[in-house]
């Protein structure tokens, strides 16, 4: 794979990404395409130009790590890990099928590149503190990535990972939360209520970056700014919009959890590949 | 007799186990000093990871912990590591297989004194219907060092129930094999099985039985999971009738996996002791609360004696 990629070469393959994710997600006949579109960008920045991995040897021992806390936007990281090489892109059509690798969310045994099953809600930050910490105790400096979603942070676990990870100076940590304002029953603010999201991780003592989460060149900066903190663990706070790049998705809580049709899946390609 | 808490053992192994394998990591949840985790901690400060008191936590960083090809042992109230964190103990360490003994203490009525909230009698059932976990519960001080040591040496979840209280130390002429039921005494008219504290309960039973004229087999099943069907086959075909008893609901726990593995292979009349679908409360001393649940070995001879009138009139 070709990596340090342009933000024009990133917006490029970001097309083909999404693509891919609405194929799957219509073939399954189920998946959940709004939140894989609000993050894709992330993976992309993530997985070309910032992170240590090699997609021919999975258990490379000096990889840093990613982990997807918000596991129902498993078809995004399954089209960014197809695109690097972890496995064959015509297992994309599979997934949600039975004996797939692909499963509904992450799962760890079945999939090359996962590094832990997901899906339930609120574990992966905490998940992700864990494993720096075996790294900074074995004073390695293996860099862990998590994503999360804004409501997933309704969840009481995110916030005893969010005191635990400063508390043990994890400055190899940064956490993306996706914020894309909305979750299935609604907008965050309406379901239950989140602002000041950023004053409330800097009051937990984080390191906080708030950027646009569909800009390139702004979430390549922050991901080389978090790496400037030596003390404290870093969140970026990536302003996103559900469906991101598909006109009748965009901002549409019903796209959290619902397959496009086959006609809408055609218009999605058409603008797209436009 | 000598008594030992199990809970003793634990510490003790810790910190010896700590000197000669230096990926073990033990994760608490703000209870060091009562789950004696505090015994390693003071030995290998930078090894011992305090979560404070968040259950969820201490699982999910200790999956992290092991993921980074850590060997960890994570502690609690057992109430609270299995109830309060069956997700992430479902969902994450067991189902990604991850290095994780759970040791979680004060299980059963043996939190006397704190009253129902502290007391867990459903953690057996509740980790035992979780896929990859493997459930042990040994039955004194003595077992609890060789369940570690073999657990040590053993890939994947486990989950290891231990008491709070001093309990006596058994006589045994068996090395310790994980997922072997141990047959302590062989008879003809009825079969004891037991767990944890109650073996040796059991075998005070047994001897009281006797007395009567009474013959009995008791078993300690340490391992509930992965369970010896085959011994407790044979055993059924021995005597015919067969009582649990466990300190734990008598629902999910041993009752219900001897009955599960049993019923199968050679149904018999399978007779429970332990609590009745209730939950616990405070008493100022362990015996008395035992005894309030029938859980003495006076208890468990009359209990054994009325089953098998029951069945063998």
């Amino acid at each position: 794979m070709k990596r340090n990629l342009s933000p024009v070469e990133l917006s490029k393959l970001s097309k083909k990404l999404r693509c891919d994710i609405l194929c799957m997600i219509c073939e399954a006949g189920s998946g959940h395409p709004g939140g894989s579109l609000s993050a894709i960008d992330i993976l992309l920045v993530l997985y070309y130009n910032i992170m240590k991995h090699d997609p021919q040897n999975p258990a490379w021992i000096e990889r840093d790590r990613f982990i997807l806390s918000k596991g129902h936007a498993a078809p995004a990281l399954y089209s960014v890990l197809a695109e690097c090489g972890y496995f064959d892109k015509s297992h994309l059509s599979t997934l949600r099928n039975i004996g797939s690798i692909l499963q509904g969310h992450p799962d760890k045994k079945l999939t090359p590149g996962v590094e832990v099953s997901s899906g339930s809600l609120g574990n992966g930050l905490s998940i992700a503190s864990g494993l720096t910490l075996s790294f900074k105790l074995d004073k390695k400096e293996n860099h862990v990535f998590c994503l999360i979603g804004d409501g997933e942070c309704d969840e009481g676990l995110i916030w005893e990972a969010a005191m635990f990870a400063p508390h043990y100076r994890l400055n190899n940590l940064t956490a993306i939360l996706d914020r894309n304002g909305l979750q299935i029953d609604g907008k965050t603010e309406a379901v239950m209520g989140l602002e000041p999201l950023a004053d409330k991780w800097r009051a937990f003592n984080w390191n906080v970056i708030e950027v646009n989460g569909h800009d390139y060149s702004a979430l390549l900066k922050a991901f080389e700014d978090s790496k400037k903190n030596t003390t404290k663990p870093t969140i970026i706070i990536a302003s996103t919009i559900k469906g991101r790049g598909v006109s009748y998705m965009e901002g549409i809580k019903e796209f959290h959890g619902k397959p496009p049709s086959k006609i809408e899946l055609e218009q999605a390609l058409k603008e797209l590949e436009a | 007799m000598s008594m030992k808490a199990t809970r003793d053992a634990y510490g003790d192994w810790l910190k010896e186990a700590g000197k000669l394998n230096k990926d073990i990591v033990v994760v608490d949840a703000d209870l060091s000093e009562s789950t004696k985790t505090n015994v390693f901690a003071k030995e290998f400060p930078d090894r011992f990871i305090d979560v404070g008191s968040a259950e969820q936590n201490l699982i999910d960083i200790s999956a992290g912990l092991a993921l980074g090809g850590k060997k960890v042992f994570a502690s609690s109230f057992a109430i609270f590591e299995t109830g309060r964190a069956w997700d992430q103990i479902r969902n994450v360490v067991s189902h990604d297989e991850l290095n994780v003994t759970l040791v979680a203490t004060h299980a059963g009525l043996s939190c006397a004194a704190d009253g129902a909230s502290h007391q867990a009698l459903e953690d057996i059932a509740l980790m035992r219907v979780i896929p990859n976990m493997k459930v042990i519960v040994p039955c004194d001080a003595d077992e609890t060092k060789n369940a570690l040591d073999a657990l040590l040496n053993t890939q994947g979840p486990a989950y290891m129930r231990l008491r709070r209280e001093k309990e006596p130390l058994i006589e045994k002429k068996y090395n310790f094999k994980l997922g072997k039921a141990e047959t302590l005494r062989e008879g003809s008219d009825i079969t004891i099985i037991a767990t944890g504290m109650m073996v040796s309960y059991s075998l005070k039973a047994a001897d009281i039985l006797k007395e009567k004229g009474i013959s009995s087999s008791v078993l300690n099943v340490h391992t509930i999971k992965p369970l010896d069907s085959n011994t407790l086959c044979k055993t059924a075909k021995n005597t015919g009738i067969i009582v649990t008893v466990e300190e734990h609901s008598i629902f999910g726990g041993l009752g219900g996996a001897v009955s599960e593995a049993v019923s199968e292979t050679y149904p018999v009349p399978i007779f429970k002791i332990g609590v009745n679908d209730t939950f616990g409360q405070s008493a100022r001393s362990f015996e008395p609360l035992l005894k309030a649940y029938g859980l003495t070995p006076d208890q468990i001879a009359e209990t054994s004696e009325k089953y098998i009138k029951k069945i063998k009139r």
